[in-house]
């Protein structure tokens, strides 16, 4: 998926000169991840720029410089690194469109590499999208798939509107395919259709569910278990959401988050609102727990798997 | 980037004492110093005019700039139509002075939209109101420009306690780094709110920060119009010529309270104002171009009839109600609105965009 991501910013390097790449790292060495591996040698320091370690600065620059015209794309290094950009983020790229009433839209894409699953020590491995979800004004992505890593970066950059695009860290080694059209963002994906119940699942939690429904367990209990990959957080697709749901009649919301005021928390309501005659069986929610991000060695109790999304679908009201 | 040539702090450092223009004897420059005081008339008009609108409820909140209206008048002239002004909340009037509508230059305290004007058109940001966070975009902007090869400089305001603030770290960093060709006007009018400068800052000089970044630092008398326009037109030169940014300090005064809502009373004695007041930018060049026959009774009453068309033109611009659509809400959060967003506009009963 990182090389994926590489082959995005490449692209819309080559297509576009009015897109500029800032960050910690993301020169010489390539970003801590290699995601702009050599797209300054490439392209020089002034289109793939290593800036001061300062976040609010660098988004704040960011800002100024898409008020001009440009189309930055903006590297944190982490999930974590990202916050003293939040003010920047919330005060200004959010709304500058909105405050200026249309006249200065301000096309920026913020790169977060987030989640957990990879051994990373404190700081490293938040999963900070209720934060985004939760500020009018931005659209959120998360590529759970390499061909999405691509076309939804691509998608990203080339929007007029701010987007923070999350990259699921521990899917950075996954490997597939690119393809030359993915659906727009917005849209959520049926990566697997099934009739007893739907996993409703996004970034890193996306395999975990599949993992899930092809499990054995899954066979051995009856289940055909439908998974739909949300893509983007924001805009929410309520249509292929609710359609999936009303087909099974049960759903289960996963992400690593945690699970109070969390992203599933939305997405259980949204659900519930729209569905609500078609649901056999409250909609359940398995999700990081209400704790600070564990460390290393403990972070496996923490992160959904499959067993837990499997307990959480045989707790879905089958007797009745 | 990033390559300037090393240079000795010493410099960098500011001038001991603050470079002043008026009383030093000065030939005075016919072209500029009327202007300045013509401006300078308009423009404390338009601060007392904009406060009684506050008393009458047609203004949610003024941060009047009485007594600093030299840095506000001097920042506005210096720029050329192509630069770029980045005004925090108090700046109403440089934009005004700029050329901005000065109606519509009250759209965010009136409370009718957030930014009442195209900041593209006359290359004014909005009016910032969390503190020195423009800091950050007039150096982007800047930087922006300058890889474009765009002849373009920004000049980015900001006040006292702003410097206290992580963004103005980091702007200015950045800035020096970059050799941006940005300036950054200090408006030192002693508080921020109620805390006085002791409290924010133990520098020398708020202009002796710039040496740490590697930028040179000036100071000014921030109520003497023509210094302050005479450093920050040597300044923006500077950047202009690709020389890099500057962090320019004007020592200045707010002379009613942080808003129509605080209570100045509270936090400085009667005395301290009252020797600021003898300092009033207005006055001190008033007397100047008197003295060098550049300003008459007749003039002064034709500048002050002239003011009081802009306080008339104020009044009658927030006498009439504003046209408000609620639909303008959901318009312009994103390019195109989220199918959420419509079902929300379809619940409060307005078209969506």
């Amino acid at each position: 998926m990182a090389r994926a991501l590489n082959r995005a910013l490449r692209d819309a390097l080559a297509d576009d000169p009015s897109v500029h790449l800032l960050g910690e790292d993301i020169g010489t060495l390539g970003g801590v991840f290699r995601v702009t591996d050599g797209l300054a040698a490439e392209f020089g320091d002034e289109r793939c720029t290593d800036t001061p370690l300062a976040e609010a600065g660098i988004l704040g620059t960011a800002t100024g410089m898409a008020m001009y015209g440009l189309r930055p794309v903006v590297e944190m290094q982490f999930d974590a690194f990202a916050y003293p950009a939040f003010e920047q983020l919330v005060s200004h790229v959010a709304r500058m469109r909105n405050r200026t009433r249309g006249a200065m839209p301000l096309p920026l894409t913020v790169r977060i590499p987030y989640g957990g699953g990879i051994g990373g020590v404190e700081h490293h491995s938040d999963s900070s999208e209720a934060y985004y979800m939760a500020t009018p004004g931005l659209h959120v992505m998360t590529p759970a798939t390499v061909a999405d890593a691509y076309g939804l970066l691509r998608q990203a950059i080339a929007s007029d509107d701010p987007v923070v695009f999350l990259e699921p860290k521990r899917l950075y080694w996954a490997k597939g395919e690119l393809e030359p059209d993915v659906p727009p963002g917005g849209q959520a994906v049926v990566r697997r259709p099934g009739t007893s119940a739907t996993l409703l699942c996004y970034g890193p939690a996306v395999p975990v569910c599949l993992a899930a429904a092809e499990s054995e367990a899954a066979r051995e209990r009856g289940w055909d278990l439908a998974v739909v990959d949300l893509r983007t957080l924001v805009p929410f697709d309520d249509e292929t959401v609710c359609a999936e749901v009303r087909r099974t009649g049960r759903a289960v919301v996963v992400h690593e988050a945690a699970g109070f005021a969390g992203p599933g928390a939305e997405i259980a309501a949204r659900v519930t609102e729209r569905c609500f005659h078609h649901l056999a069986a409250p909609v359940a929610r398995v999700t990081g727990f209400d704790i600070p991000y564990p460390p290393p060695l403990l972070e496996r109790h923490h992160l959904p798997d499959a067993n837990r999304v499997l307990a959480a679908v045989a707790g879905l009201q089958w007797e009745d | 980037m990033g390559d300037a040539e090393a240079r000795s702090a010493d410099d960098l450092l500011p001038e001991p004492e603050p470079h002043r223009v008026l009383g030093t004897g000065a030939e005075p420059e016919p072209e500029t110093w009327p202007e300045l005081y013509r401006h300078l008339v308009r423009g404390r008009r338009y601060n007392t005019q904009a406060t009684v609108l506050t008393r009458q409820g047609r203004l949610a909140v003024y941060p009047s700039s009485t007594g600093q209206e030299a840095c506000q008048v001097a920042a506005a002239l210096a720029l050329e139509p192509r630069d770029w002004l980045f005004p925090s909340y108090r700046d109403t009037l440089a934009a005004v002075v700029r050329g901005l509508d000065p109606v519509a230059a009250l759209g965010l305290l009136r409370g009718d939209w957030h930014t009442g004007y195209d900041p593209r058109a006359l290359r004014i940001a909005p009016l910032c109101t969390p503190l020195a966070t423009q800091l950050p975009h007039a150096v982007g902007l800047a930087h922006a420009a300058r890889l474009r090869g765009d002849d373009v400089v920004a000049l980015a305001l900001v006040g006292d306690g702003g410097t206290s603030e992580g963004d103005f770290h980091e702007a200015l960093n950045f800035a020096a780094v970059w050799r941006a060709p940005v300036v950054f006007l200090v408006q030192n009018n002693g508080y921020a709110i109620s805390v006085p400068l002791a409290k924010q800052s133990a520098a020398p000089s708020l202009a002796h920060k710039a040496v740490g970044y590697g930028m040179p630092g000036r100071l000014v008398d921030g109520n003497d119009a023509p210094a302050v326009l005479s450093v920050l037109r040597q300044a923006l030169a500077r950047a202009r010529a690709g020389g890099g940014p500057t962090l320019v300090e004007a020592l200045t005064y707010r002379l009613e309270a942080h808003t129509n809502a605080d209570d100045a009373g509270r936090y400085r004695p009667d005395a301290e104002v009252a020797a600021w007041q003898d300092r009033d930018p207005l006055a001190l060049l008033g007397a100047e171009l008197r003295r060098h026959g550049l300003l008459t009774d007749d003039r002064e009453a034709a500048l002050r009839a002239e003011a009081d068309d802009l306080a008339a033109t104020l009044r009658a611009g927030l006498g009439t109600e504003p046209a408000l659509d609620p639909a303008d809400l959901f318009a312009h959060v994103f390019a195109t609105p989220t199918p959420q967003l419509r079902e929300q506009a379809r619940r409060l009963g307005v078209a969506s965009a």
